[in-house]
């Protein structure tokens, strides 16, 4: 059921309905039945999965906070029998329990998630090393279901494990409560990936019914649907004709296909996390944000930050630090400083434990070579731009440029275009037809198309240029306003006529100008395959 | 709490940090940096800083850092 349909928007007015009309405190249990329902209209057999992540997360935390509540209460029972020797020696024991328990949680659905969404790939690739020793068998593919939004809603489960485990929050008691927080439908199938601590704030609080908040999380919505189909669903016409006839369409069209697929992402994405933390906000719950301006970023750096944060920060809180400090780490690194010196010793934690997490931001983006090669992509990007940082500083303390307009235009520039070219990974999906369209950028010499009028026959006519260069201009002009804080608040602060003009207008560009047509069917969200 | 200044200093020269209370709302330390700092803790500490205990108010200032390790002396 996408955020897009018909169905959706029926399934969310009947939900509204009944959430502010049942008592208060019965609004989460609604809220864990309708996510559900969405998880089992979509298919029943995801289900399945859902509930096993659910239980064995929820019991393998429950567990965890036992021990340390045993923990706790021997250790005030024999403060005085115990010498700090012997105290040290029961923690000791007592945190090996929690991290046996902590790790069977995870490499158990780390297991899941790696069979059903890996085990094909490794396959594929397993064939390929066969065929390379001219060895005649081959493994059959497996005929696996991949359940929707499973990286999310795992990351998610696997998030709130960790942190109950480290003590930054409590288990959740309740089994059902706890099963909302992982299936917590709007967020279930392209995030945000949220914080147990963050969303329970809200997520089991009881709700009265609040005109204002309902209708902040209606024009979050509505915004959300004008990115997704008045936006990115026409400009993916394009980019769709440009990277699936590879042989037609090479040199410049590879450039205007980028530029596209960076406008499409970013409408797709952020549209789709602005349906999310509207519907949310109309049931009177807090989702995190998950983008900040990210086109504004003057580094690739910058950007991680400010793109898909959650999953930046899940990726660093439980991968980049967990590997960077942990002691085997620590211990190479002290090795190397002894045998190579400071300035290697000192980025070999670094180096290698971002190599890892760039390898894993890739690989979890899709399971096959391209996002691989992505993933490490931003990785040696990154790791220039690290090494490079003596040399800028010292430009900077010479030109004195830093601060001036037309130098951060030039860094909000390449940093778009650096993350439009490692995007062509994703565009192609396939690496060695990347590298050969790439290269036609500066061999083939076509860029009159950009101006001879061929770009209308990318399935784009005048219209829809008209619509997609007003739409930009439009996302590009919020996000100049969302410097001075929330462009809701901003509208509602001003004269009804304004207000009025401002929200009507809005809604009838999606009614008018989204991309519908005769067996109109949405396209579905570019992270709903994670 | 000389030699942590120094092993700060190391990474950012242009910080005052005997008086900065801001490293990570301000986004001065990055996470490259706190990976620095703490491998350099460990080296020059010998004191082990967890993963649980990055968080902003151990990281915001030298003396919390400090604190922090002196904190982790102590339990060792």
């Amino acid at each position: 059921m996408l955020f897009t349909s018909y169905e959706f928007l029926f399934f969310l007015l009947i939900l509204l309905g009944l959430y502010y009309v049942i008592p208060a405190r019965f609004q989460w249990v609604l809220l864990l039945g309708f996510s559900y329902l969405f998880y089992l209209a979509a298919n029943p057999w995801y289900l399945l999965y859902i509930l096993t992540t659910t239980v064995t997360v929820y019991l393998s935390a429950v567990r965890i906070e036992k021990i340390r509540a045993e923990q706790k209460a021997y250790l005030a029972q024999n403060k005085d029998s115990l010498d700090r020797e012997a105290r040290k020696k029961y923690k000791g024991r007592q945190q090996k329990r929690m991290w046996h328990m902590l790790l069977a949680g995870l490499l158990f659905n780390l297991g899941i998630l790696a069979v059903v969404k890996y085990a094909n790939f490794a396959i594929h690739n397993l064939n390929i090393v066969l065929h390379t020793f001219g060895s005649p068998s081959e493994i059959r593919p497996l005929d696996l279901l991949l359940p929707m939004g499973i990286s999310f809603y795992t990351f998610q489960a696997l998030g709130y494990l960790i942190d109950v485990y480290r003590g930054s929050c409590s288990a959740e008691k309740n089994l059902f409560r706890f099963a909302l927080f992982v299936s917590f439908f709007p967020q279930l199938i392209q995030g945000p990936i949220s914080r147990f601590h963050e969303l329970s704030q809200t997520l089991y609080a009881e709700h009265p019914f609040d005109r204002s908040q309902l209708l902040g999380g209606l024009q979050r919505i509505l915004w959300g649907f004008f990115k997704k189909l008045v936006i990115a669903d026409r400009i993916i016409i394009g980019v769709n004709e440009i990277i699936k006839n590879p042989e037609q369409y090479s040199g410049a069209y590879v450039f205007v296909g980028m530029m596209f697929y960076a406008a499409e992402l970013y409408a797709d994405f952020t549209g789709g996390i602005d349906i999310t933390i509207g519907i949310a906000q109309c049931l009177g719950i807090v989702v995190t944000e998950n983008f900040n301006r990210p086109y504004f970023s003057k580094s690739i750096k910058e950007y991680w930050r400010r793109w898909h944060i959650t999953m930046g920060t899940w990726f660093t809180d439980y991968i980049f630090y967990p590997v960077s400090i942990c002691r085997p780490m620590l211990k190479l690194s002290q090795f190397s400083r002894k045998h190579f010196g400071d300035v290697i010793g000192k980025r070999i934690p670094v180096y290698l434990s971002s190599f890892l997490v760039w390898f894993a931001t890739g690989i979890w983006h899709g399971a096959s070579w391209n996002f691989i090669v992505w993933g490490l992509g931003n990785w040696v990007v990154i790791m220039i731009s690290q090494e490079f940082e003596p040399c800028y500083q010292k430009f900077h303390g010479k030109f004195h440029v830093k601060d001036k307009n037309w130098f951060r235009l030039f860094q909000i520039v390449r940093t778009v275009l650096l993350m439009s070219c490692l995007r062509t990974f994703d565009c192609y999906r396939d690496v060695p037809l990347t590298f050969r369209m790439f290269g036609t950028m500066f061999t083939t010499g076509n860029w009159h198309i950009l101006w001879d009028g061929s770009l209308l026959a990318l399935g784009l006519g005048c219209a829809d240029y008209v619509i997609l260069a007003a739409g930009v201009a439009l996302l590009i002009c919020v996000s100049l306003l969302q410097r001075r804080g929330s462009v809701r608040q901003q509208i509602a602060a001003k004269p009804y006529a304004v207000r009025f003009a401002a929200w009507y207008g809005l809604f009838l560009a999606v009614l008018i100008l989204g991309v519908y047509g005769i067996g109109y069917d949405a396209n579905q969200f570019i992270y709903n395959q994670f | 709490m000389d030699e942590l200044l120094e092993i700060l200093r190391d990474l950012h020269e242009d910080i005052d940090f005997e008086t900065c209370e801001t490293l990570i709302d301000d986004k001065i330390l990055d996470s490259f940096d706190i990976v620095t700092i703490i491998a350099e803790i460990a080296n020059t500490f010998d004191v082990k800083i967890s993963a649980e205990h990055i968080t902003p108010q151990n990281f915001n200032s030298a003396k919390a850092l400090y604190q922090l390790i002196q904190k982790l002396e102590a339990e060792e």
